[in-house]
């Protein structure tokens, strides 16, 4: 697609005419709006895109076929003509029970893969009777505290047919552990487990804050599922490198994407310290995208993010199969765009973010519910979300090829801005030493606030219009839609459950698994015999609670504190 | 209260919540405004935020959670500042907090809840016009 110059410098001596005259003459009598014409991450947007924005762009080298390096185009050849993204509603709340109907419910309804939401007291690594735990059960996902809890949340669920991801991170392990625990139970074989654990911790010291540990015991922890997904779980993604809670913080979409990256090296890095070759486990590295409201910087986000992931895998890391150039992933709209304010206008945001994450060519897809600035989400609203997939995907032909949009001039100068700007970044975290070193600092930290303190001033100033917030505004607004709420009296029963447990398990199963852990964590073999892994899987069947595995992780490693960057 | 003593507002998340964009961009909308700002960081028990409002003689405390565990939370902090026989600071607060939780929280004694869409302007004149007399 390389332009002829001499068809470029005539395009450039009638563009000046263009402008002197017909907008010239135009502008005069109409002025354009006085909006700044910034995407919603406050990148300036010209008026009109031209083959002069793009001059040397090179369709082999910058696009390229779908399927084929540098996957700009997408990641397989036939994309949505094969096979839909999944759609993969994220869920979880209350009791594990719960759960387990919504789970079936969803799949009823035209969900293709399954994605659990974890209360916080397991994402933080404590059992519903801890301290910490009061008043936080079953609040924001569903009260897993035993394998026991996964048995009920997976009931009669098709693991050997749907994938299934986890959106946990600092107890990813147990989580994982337990699911191969009930995969096993259930008679799968470990080559046919499929789904995704999140388990990208750098992202937590940079945005999520469900930290537990220490940087350095939290990446061994890291690695070691990584090691163990290589060796054991051919179709499983052992970490979800994630945009999503970084956007979520407040980073624009170009630090969302930087910073991902970034955390993508740092974790390919460590694979290979740990003695892998990358080829061995950079075909399962996955991604996690936010999907935020400017429909074309998305777009230009999610192919600018296979583009520059595919150049880092193959020139870089020097990894030889395709599959480890091929960036895949997850997405998820921004629930932060959503308003409490006439929350049924959220149906059309999530709708259009929805599109974004199509046209950008995602893998997988979360969009969310209505009432997202209340509470999780109402069977209804949930319904409503996945339909939205459903008509994208059905009714509106955006599916009919592949990557619509390339060639635009638009999207293609976008795109490389995108990575410039991208490589620009991470030129200054590899200055400062790489992405942990950077972390330590506070530099990710540092500049997401910054970010999201300027958006925030935007919107005060009425400089960025949020309908129904700052502009559009119903005074008279009743608000009624309906909340799902959650029991109170779970928290109750959960302990109770916990006591139970306690008393009726193998206490010697459970001291072996306990003391083997300990060994394990305390040695100095990590990819050897102490790998922690296969103890922590033994662990969970012997029933030991996350509380009492993480427990005994952070006696061991102790806690971090963070650094209050504001 | 003197002229030049700033106000002082003592910003918290209680619980596990680690959503702190909306603590982080509140504690500096209101070191703008002139406001001493002391912000708590992450995983504050109620206790370790009265005794810190407490240390630090602030006027003010802002509480931030987006979890769902502010109903348990957020009294735990009016139950433990009465047990200290603290009346003199304006408790505030924030997140993901349905209509029906905030009349609650009212009758317990939380001055304010900014949900979200809210405007940092608002809490600072909020704040400024209804601190209590110390």
């Amino acid at each position: 697609m390389t332009f002829d110059p001499e068809e470029l410098k005539r395009l450039e001596q009638e563009k000046a005419r263009w402008e002197q005259q017909t907008l010239g003459s135009h502008l005069e009598r109409a002025p354009e709006r006085s909006d700044p014409f910034t995407t919603v991450s406050g990148k300036p947007i010209s008026r009109l895109y031209t083959p002069l924005d793009i001059p040397n762009l090179n369709y082999q080298e910058d696009l390229g076929f779908p399927g084929e390096y540098p996957f700009t185009r997408g990641v397989q050849p036939t994309m949505y003509r094969g096979r839909f993204w999944t759609m993969r509603q994220y869920s979880g709340f209350g009791s594990a029970e719960e759960t387990n109907r919504r789970y079936r419910y969803l799949l009823e309804q035209g969900q293709m893969g399954l994605s659990v939401a974890f209360h916080l007291p397991t994402l933080m690594g404590y059992d519903s009777d801890h301290p910490m735990a009061a008043g936080e059960v079953g609040k924001c996902g569903a009260a897993i505290d035993s394998l026991q809890d996964m048995q009920v949340l997976l009931r009669e669920l098709p693991l050997d047919k749907v994938t299934t991801s986890m959106t946990i991170t600092s107890t990813a392990a147990v989580a994982w552990a337990m699911y191969i625990a009930v995969c096993e139970q259930m008679g799968i074989p470990y080559d046919r487990i499929g789904g995704t654990l999140q388990n990208d911790i750098l992202k937590e010291y940079i945005a999520q804050k469900e930290y537990i540990f220490p940087l350095q015991p939290s990446i061994r922890l890291v690695t070691d599922t990584i090691v163990f997904g290589s060796r054991h779980f051919p179709k499983w993604n052992t970490i979800s490198i994630s945009g999503y809670h970084i956007r979520e913080a407040g980073a624009t979409a170009l630090q969302e994407l930087a910073f991902t990256i970034a955390d993508g090296v740092t974790y390919v890095e460590e694979g290979i310290r740990a003695g892998l070759d990358v080829d061995e486990f950079a075909p399962r590295l996955s991604f996690f995208w936010d999907i935020h409201n400017d429909l074309f910087e998305e777009i230009a986000k999610f192919r600018a993010a296979r583009r520059l992931w595919a150049r880092l895998m193959r020139e870089r890391f020097k990894a030889k199969s395709p599959r480890s150039w091929i960036l895949r992933t997850h997405s998820q709209t921004a629930g932060v765009s959503l308003t409490a304010q006439q929350p049924y206008v959220n149906i059309a945001r999530v709708a259009l973010q929805a599109l974004a994450g199509v046209l950008g060519g995602t893998q997988s897809l979360h969009t969310n519910s209505m009432d997202e600035a209340y509470a999780l989400p109402t069977q209804e609203a949930v319904t409503i979300a996945l339909r939205t997939q459903q008509v994208i995907a059905y009714e509106t032909g955006v599916t009919n090829t592949v990557d619509p949009l390339a060639g635009s001039y638009f999207i293609e100068a976008l795109t490389n801005e995108m990575e410039e700007g991208a490589l620009e970044y991470l030129r200054r975290i590899e200055e400062l030493g790489g992405m942990v070193r950077a972390i330590e600092l506070g530099f990710p930290q540092q500049e997401i606030a910054n970010s999201a303190y300027a958006y925030q001033r935007a919107v005060e100033r009425e400089e960025k219009v949020i309908v129904g917030v700052n502009r559009f505004v119903d005074e008279r607004e009743q608000r009624p839609i309906p909340i799902l709420s959650i029991d109170e009296a779970l928290q109750q029963r959960q302990v109770e459950r916990l006591a139970l447990l306690r008393k009726s398990r193998d206490k010697d199963r459970w001291n072996r698994a306990m003391d083997a852990l300990r060994a394990a964590a305390l040695g100095n073999d990590p990819w050897g015999k102490d790998l922690l892994m296969p103890k922590i899987l033994e662990a969970v069947k012997a029933y030991a609670t996350v509380g009492e595995i993480i427990g005994l992780l952070r006696e061991v490693w102790g806690e971090y504190t963070e650094l209050n960057i504001i | 209260m003197g002229n030049d003593r700033k106000i002082r507002v003592l910003i918290a998340k209680p619980g596990l919540d680690g959503h702190d964009r909306g603590a982080k961009v509140i504690a500096r909308a209101f070191r703008d405004a002139g406001f001493e700002v002391i912000y708590t960081g992450l995983r504050q028990t109620p206790e370790m935020i009265v005794s810190a409002a407490i240390q630090e003689d602030v006027d003010a405390i802002g509480l931030s959670c987006l979890s769902g565990a502010h109903m348990h939370l957020f009294p735990k902090v009016m139950e433990l500042l009465k047990a200290k026989g603290v009346d003199d600071i304006l408790v505030f607060g924030g997140g993901t907090i349905p209509d029906e939780d905030i009349s609650k929280l009212k009758a317990c004694g939380v001055a304010e809840v900014y949900t979200p869409g809210a405007s940092t302007q608002d809490a600072i004149a909020f704040v400024r016009e209804n601190l209590k007399q110390k």
